[in-house]
């Protein structure tokens, strides 16, 4: 069966402004060549830290952003050819969660306009049955019916990204991109919002694409673990390997990051000398090896290619 | 809502100086909408003017007429009732470049902070030069053009200076506003620019503009008393405060003081309460000002 989504050498680049004369455009080079699939029910995690180009994927899979080269085939049609009023139909079938759960509801709308918005868009059903379908999706997100008349101020954190939750299923979509769901959130929250992302996922049969920098979030509702650094994904492979046996130096430096009650810790603290370097002038050939504790001398000039370790687990990198 | 409405409530009933500026934006503008119940004569109807009656100080003065309570001017009009009918001169002016400035320079903020690219370098290049010119330079720029008088040229030779304040300040809101999330999130359900524009980014990037306006509406009444002072506002037909405190100047000396200081003192006082309103509006509104209680 062919997957729900592929995304074939996703590349986004921004252009730099820098100033009237200058002479040679530049580029911020947010994603370079990402490639991935996803399977119906299944979920793929991308992490990665900060400015890596995880929400940059996600936000250009759903098409928010104009992306410079590549594919993203959902359902077997390739996103990248499609205009705005073909991609409008579309839309009804990926959706996105946020972040942020204050800037992601739109403070002046009580909770049943902005869980009924994406029907009215679409002129789903009439203003009772919008009604009824707000009413159902509360109670799938763990709040009442009741609380459809009330604006977003009047609710916590979590109520509120379950609020975000119901309008993103209002059009039962196929593909939800959650752009670290979680993270806002106080810890005792985020494993009620990451299990009703579980359970909702068994019910609709949703395929998620959860962005996030929490490795322990990742490893609790991922199938599949992709892990980008500087733009480029550097490892793919099922959440188990990607735990259990990181192959890229970069996979294991952040896996030692996490923080652990094991004594006898199964990797060594590698903490990463530098910064992440600069993504409008990324360094030649392979993006890691500044800041690579196992750096060779041909890794500043080849580029590695993905290399698959075992079935199904790829790494990008030469020492392979 | 009710709860946000009810803090407005308390935070207005706190604040005395609010309280005072509305009352006094209330009083002056009921008093200019009933000027034609309330004053005493109709300063404009020539066929009651008697020149016998010109320059009378006030009631109270030793050569005061009881009809006149703060005296008459040259021709013989009650100040009273020439400052009620002046009122409604001012304030429809105010209202009506606000308006109609207003709904402009909100439409092109938006467009602008929307849309970005060739259409926000055009018309905020536009915006800062008429802002390099001072508004009062302007209007009676634009008036020596238009080669004649009327409230409609003035109402329009004002809103040219004043879109642009409306417009930069919509422009900043909208570019904040839309990058929220929730902005995203209607794009990403398949929103056209007619909703994100109306349902989504419209409401929440305007109440700083609610500020604006409260500002601006005692800006166009003292520029439009300006321009009638200066004798290129409204026509002499029409009563204002500015042409009234111009004509007075020239009794000054003869001791005439009750010609300039009423109407003189109500605009003062207007533009007060209004600045005090619209202070308190901006605390109010502005989420980033943390008020002291």
């Amino acid at each position: 069966m062919a997957p729900l989504l592929e995304v074939r050498d996703l590349t986004v680049h921004f252009p730099v402004r820098r100033s009237l004369l200058a002479r040679q455009r530049q580029y911020v080079h947010a994603v370079d060549n990402a490639s991935f699939t996803l399977a119906e029910g299944e979920t793929l995690g991308l992490v990665g830290e900060s400015g890596c180009g995880k929400t940059t994927t996600g936000l250009a899979v759903l098409r928010l952003i104009p992306f410079t080269s590549g594919q993203v085939i959902f359902q077997g049609q390739d996103l990248s050819s499609l205009n705005r009023a073909e991609l409008r139909h579309f839309r009804r079938e990926m959706q996105i969660i946020f972040q942020d759960p204050y800037s992601s509801l739109n403070p002046r709308m009580t909770v049943q306009r902005i869980i009924s918005d994406p029907l009215k868009i679409h002129g789903q059903g009439n203003y009772r049955e919008r009604a009824e379908r707000v009413a159902y999706l509360l109670e799938k997100v763990g709040l009442t019916p009741e609380q459809a008349s009330r604006y977003p101020h009047e609710f916590s954190g979590g109520q509120r990204q379950r609020i975000g939750i119901a309008r993103a299923l209002a059009l039962s979509p196929k593909l939800i991109v959650s752009d670290e769901p979680v993270s806002a959130l106080d810890v005792s929250i985020q494993a009620q919002i990451i299990n009703l992302l579980i359970d909702l996922q068994k019910e609709f049969s949703l395929s998620y694409i959860l962005i996030s920098h929490d490795l322990a979030v990742v490893e609790y509702i991922c199938d599949h673990v992709a892990v980008m650094y500087l733009g480029q994904i550097v490892e793919t492979a099922p959440y188990r390997d990607i735990y259990t046996d990181p192959r890229h130096p970069y996979t294991q430096a952040l896996l030692s990051a996490v923080p652990t009650f094991d004594i006898s810790a199964k990797y060594e603290m590698s903490v990463l000398a530098g910064d992440v370097p600069s993504p409008i002038q990324p360094p030649p050939g392979c993006r890691f090896h500044p800041r690579c504790p196992i750096r060779m001398d041909e890794c500043n000039r080849i580029e590695p290619a993905m290399k698959e370790v075992t079935p199904g687990h790829f790494a990008a990198c030469l020492a392979l | 809502m009710s709860r946000r409405k009810n803090r407005f409530l308390y935070d207005f009933l706190r604040d005395p100086a609010a309280i005072a500026g509305a009352v006094i934006m209330l009083v002056f503008t009921a008093a200019a909408v009933l000027a034609p119940l309330l004053a005493p004569q109709d300063p404009y109807d020539l066929e009651i003017l008697e020149l016998g009656d010109s320059l009378k100080p006030p009631a109270w003065e030793a050569d005061g007429d009881p009809q006149f309570l703060l005296g008459t001017d040259d021709q013989g009009r009650d100040i009273l009732s020439t400052i009620l009918y002046g009122l409604r001169t001012s304030l429809s002016v105010g209202f009506s470049v606000m308006l109609l400035a207003g709904s402009f320079g909100v439409l092109v903020g938006l467009l602008a902070g929307y849309y970005g690219g060739v259409l926000d370098a055009v018309t905020m290049r536009t915006a800062d030069t008429v802002f390099a010119f001072s508004t009062t330079l302007l209007a009676i720029l634009f008036l020596g053009l238009f080669k004649q008088s009327g409230v409609g040229i003035v109402i329009l030779a004002i809103c040219i200076a004043d879109w642009v304040r409306y417009a930069r300040t919509m422009r900043a809101s909208v570019l904040e506003v839309k990058e929220e999330a929730y902005i995203t999130a209607a794009k990403a359900t398949g929103a056209n620019d007619v909703h994100l524009l109306l349902v989504h980014l419209l409401p929440n990037a305007l109440p700083p503009i609610f500020v604006i306006m409260a500002v601006d509406l005692a800006a166009i009444i003292m520029l439009e008393a300006t321009l009638s002072f200066l004798g290129v506002g409204v026509p002499i037909t029409k009563p204002s405060l500015g042409m009234m405190i111009a004509s007075g100047k020239n009794y000054i000396y003869a001791g005439c003081w009750w010609l300039i200081v009423f109407p003189g003192a109500t605009l003062v006082l207007f533009v007060l309460g209004l600045n005090l309103f619209a202070d308190w509006l901006r605390e109010e509104l502005n989420p980033r000002i943390q008020r002291s209680r």
